[in-house]
């Protein structure tokens, strides 16, 4: 019998009762409908993620304190202060880094900041002219740090988009006063430039930030130095000539080669991270987070698995006179096991091509949400999410279809004609 | 073995079709074994129609099985139309269904849902033959039902769904129709139609088994098996002139329906 009659039978049978093969198409319809939609989600959130370390700035590697031994148990990372400025400066100027195009060090810490009557805790940070290219921070109004003012260690502030909305609502900010509580040091600050809104990133929002030349910071409001007296920085940011990963194993080389020396330690006492690093960590966690939510989904498409195998078994089970005159009027019993697989596959196929509509639609119903803190999901139908669940809901018919199809299949003619 | 047979006749008689040998079956019942067919011999050639009887439990549907390849006996050949059916497995004997055996239910056993033309066509959709539909209303139209076509079951009367039933069954021009009781759920005049389809197919040379347990049908035949006990009783051939000839078919559809 040719696949196409066998399908048009298939549709046959299960018209002859449309509510019981809707209700057991529901099962798979609901299972693909949310594998559909929970892969969307989880691939949107994991695209999300990839877009916010790429906009940390491209080609970084970053170097933060810590990691070093004590008492031969090693730390957490940038739980002591290790690196210095001069640090910092040495890797662009003496040399050794050919790979090093600019550094961008930074410190600083959640600080108090008054202004206009308002009030508001972020985080206030020193940084160095090169932080602009590097870590694509950009102003609208005014202009970012200058050379000038790390040299003089100026009394200047460049306010984040959110920090200038809180303090100074609509009006204009440039040219007024801030003042920043840090650590018990109190600062009065010149706001010389307002940063474009950049979002939510690693570590909190990016515009909810106050950033100040590196030396007021170090000097004036947070006097942290290391055990040999430098000023400490948390990290720095290098940038590299390009983007390749031998350019960036080099690099990760020859700074941590420079800074061993520097430090006069043989362990490390800072830890390199490239952006490669935290965008592969961040893809694992969030490649986790979607295969979990698509195994969740699928114990649901299981259940409707079962639905099916359940109704087909019921389905033998009231067509046994049926089956009877087919095998009397010569049907093999693989006519008959076909009829009954390619029934059970109909019911999953068709529940798995309304659950991708539904699933996708529910995903595209999704998209533009708002996470509440300034972001959206976007949520990413993906060809593979959609051709792995429709062919899973096919395979769920035929593996659930089998034992009811072989049960079919071995009917005994006679017994079966007899059945009332 | 079969052309022994036609050349043994001087006038060159009609092939056997079906050459019953010794059959037997028996069935055990718990400790009891049951004989329900007892060492059945008997020849039925080409052409011919005739009849099976016996009171229940006389081994007739044992018999009718057998005949019909939807069972195997225990011990004896079985030859149909040049076939021994003895050795065949499951897919074998549905095969031999299919293109040999045209059965006729007393329960009319057509599928639900399903029309008239697209019944007729299901065994030439498992031969996997071409022209279906064309040979399937040519069938229909041999039983007086060309009109009926697109009818389902519910929309038939009951000698209409036993004539399309009859049309499904000489669809794939079997070597014999086998007809279980077919006039056992119509009332006496629809059952003088139907006998009368087949008398009038038989007359076109299909081979006609009944197996009933009606004298009233079987003697529209011309010969009468009697079964007692799984064993043949009596080989009766009834003369034509004694035969019951049934009113004549084939009048208008809507005086049947």
């Amino acid at each position: 019998m040719g696949f196409l009659e066998s399908v048009r039978m298939a549709l046959r049978a299960l018209g002859a009762n449309k509510l019981r093969a809707a209700l057991t198409m529901l099962g798979v319809i609901i299972g693909v409908a949310a594998v559909i939609a929970l892969m969307s989600i989880g691939r949107g959130i994991q695209a999300s993620i990839q877009a916010q370390i790429q906009a940390l700035g491209s080609n970084l590697l970053f170097v933060s304190s810590g990691a070093q031994n004590q008492g031969g148990v090693r730390t957490q990372a940038g739980s002591a202060p290790t690196l210095t400025y001069e640090d910092a400066l040495a890797i662009v100027d003496s040399g050794r880094v050919p790979e090093a195009l600019g550094v961008a060090p930074e410190s600083g810490g959640f600080a108090q900041v008054v202004a206009n009557g308002q009030n508001t805790n972020v985080r206030v940070t020193g940084v160095t002219p090169s932080y602009e290219e590097v870590r694509n921070f950009h102003t609208t109004v005014g202009e970012f740090i200058t050379k000038d003012q790390v040299d003089s260690r100026s009394l200047v502030a460049i306010l984040g988009a959110n920090t200038k909305t809180l303090l100074f609502g609509e009006g204009d900010a440039i040219g007024q006063t801030i003042r920043v509580n840090q650590q018990n040091v109190a600062a009065n600050l010149r706001v010389v430039g307002i940063l474009e809104p950049k979002g939510s990133g690693f570590g909190g929002s990016q515009d909810d930030i106050v950033l100040v030349p590196i030396t007021t910071q170090m000097t004036r409001l947070n006097r942290a130095r290391t055990s040999r007296g430098g000023f400490t920085v948390s990290s720095i940011n290098v940038q590299l000539v390009d983007d390749k990963v031998e350019t960036s194993t080099l690099a990760v080389q020859n700074i941590g080669d420079l800074l061993r020396e520097r430090h006069r330690v043989i362990q490390d006492d800072f830890t390199i991270r490239s952006q490669q690093d935290i965008l592969n960590t961040a893809t694992q966690i969030t490649g986790a987070i979607t295969l979990f939510l698509g195994a969740v989904a699928g114990i649901s498409l299981l259940v409707g698995g079962i639905g099916i195998m359940n109704i087909m078994l019921v389905s033998v089970t009231e067509r046994t006179r049926e089956i009877g005159i087919r095998k009397a009027i010569g049907a093999k019993r693989r006519d008959i096991l076909t009829q009954f697989l390619i029934e059970a596959t109909v019911v999953s196929v068709l529940g798995g091509g309304i659950g991708i509509a539904l699933g996708g639609g529910g995903a595209q119903l999704l998209n533009g949400i708002s996470f509440g803190n300034g972001q959206t999901l976007n949520t990413v139908v993906s060809l593979d999410a959609v051709l792995l669940a429709f062919t899973v809901s096919a395979c769920i018919g035929l593996f659930f279809g089998v034992y009811p199809a072989v049960k079919a299949s071995r009917l005994n003619p006679i017994e079966a004609l007899r059945y009332e | 073995m079969q052309r022994d047979v036609e050349q043994a006749g001087e006038t060159n008689p009609p092939a056997v079709v079906i050459r019953a040998d010794a059959l037997s079956k028996t069935y055990q019942m718990g400790d009891v074994t049951v004989r329900a067919l007892n060492g059945a011999s008997f020849e039925v050639r080409t052409g011919e129609m005739m009849s099976i009887m016996g009171p229940s439990g006389s081994g007739k549907s044992t018999l009718m099985n057998i005949l019909g390849c939807l069972d195997q006996a225990t011990s004896g050949t079985y030859w149909l139309d040049g076939t021994e059916t003895s050795k065949l497995d499951d897919d074998e004997l549905a095969s031999i269904r299919n293109r040999k055996i045209g059965f006729v239910f007393q329960q009319f056993n057509l599928l639900a849902r399903t029309s008239a033309v697209e019944q007729v066509e299901l065994p030439l959709l498992y031969a996997g033959v071409s022209q279906r539909r064309k040979r399937a209303l040519a069938a229909l139209d041999r039983v007086g039902l060309a009109d009926r076509s697109h009818h389902r079951p519910t929309e038939l009367s009951g000698g209409q769904q036993q004539r399309v039933a009859i049309a499904r069954a000489l669809v794939g021009e079997p070597a014999i129709i086998l007809a279980d009781e077919p006039t056992g759920s119509l009332d006496s005049r629809t059952s003088e139609e139907v006998i009368a389809i087949f008398q009038q197919l038989n007359r076109e040379g299909i081979t006609v088994v009944f197996v009933t347990h009606e004298l009233d049908i079987a003697e529209h035949t011309r010969r009468i098996i009697r079964l007692t006990d799984g064993r043949i009783a009596s080989d009766l051939t009834i003369p034509a002139e004694e035969q019951r000839i049934a009113r004549t078919i084939h009048a208008p559809a809507d005086s049947l329906a």
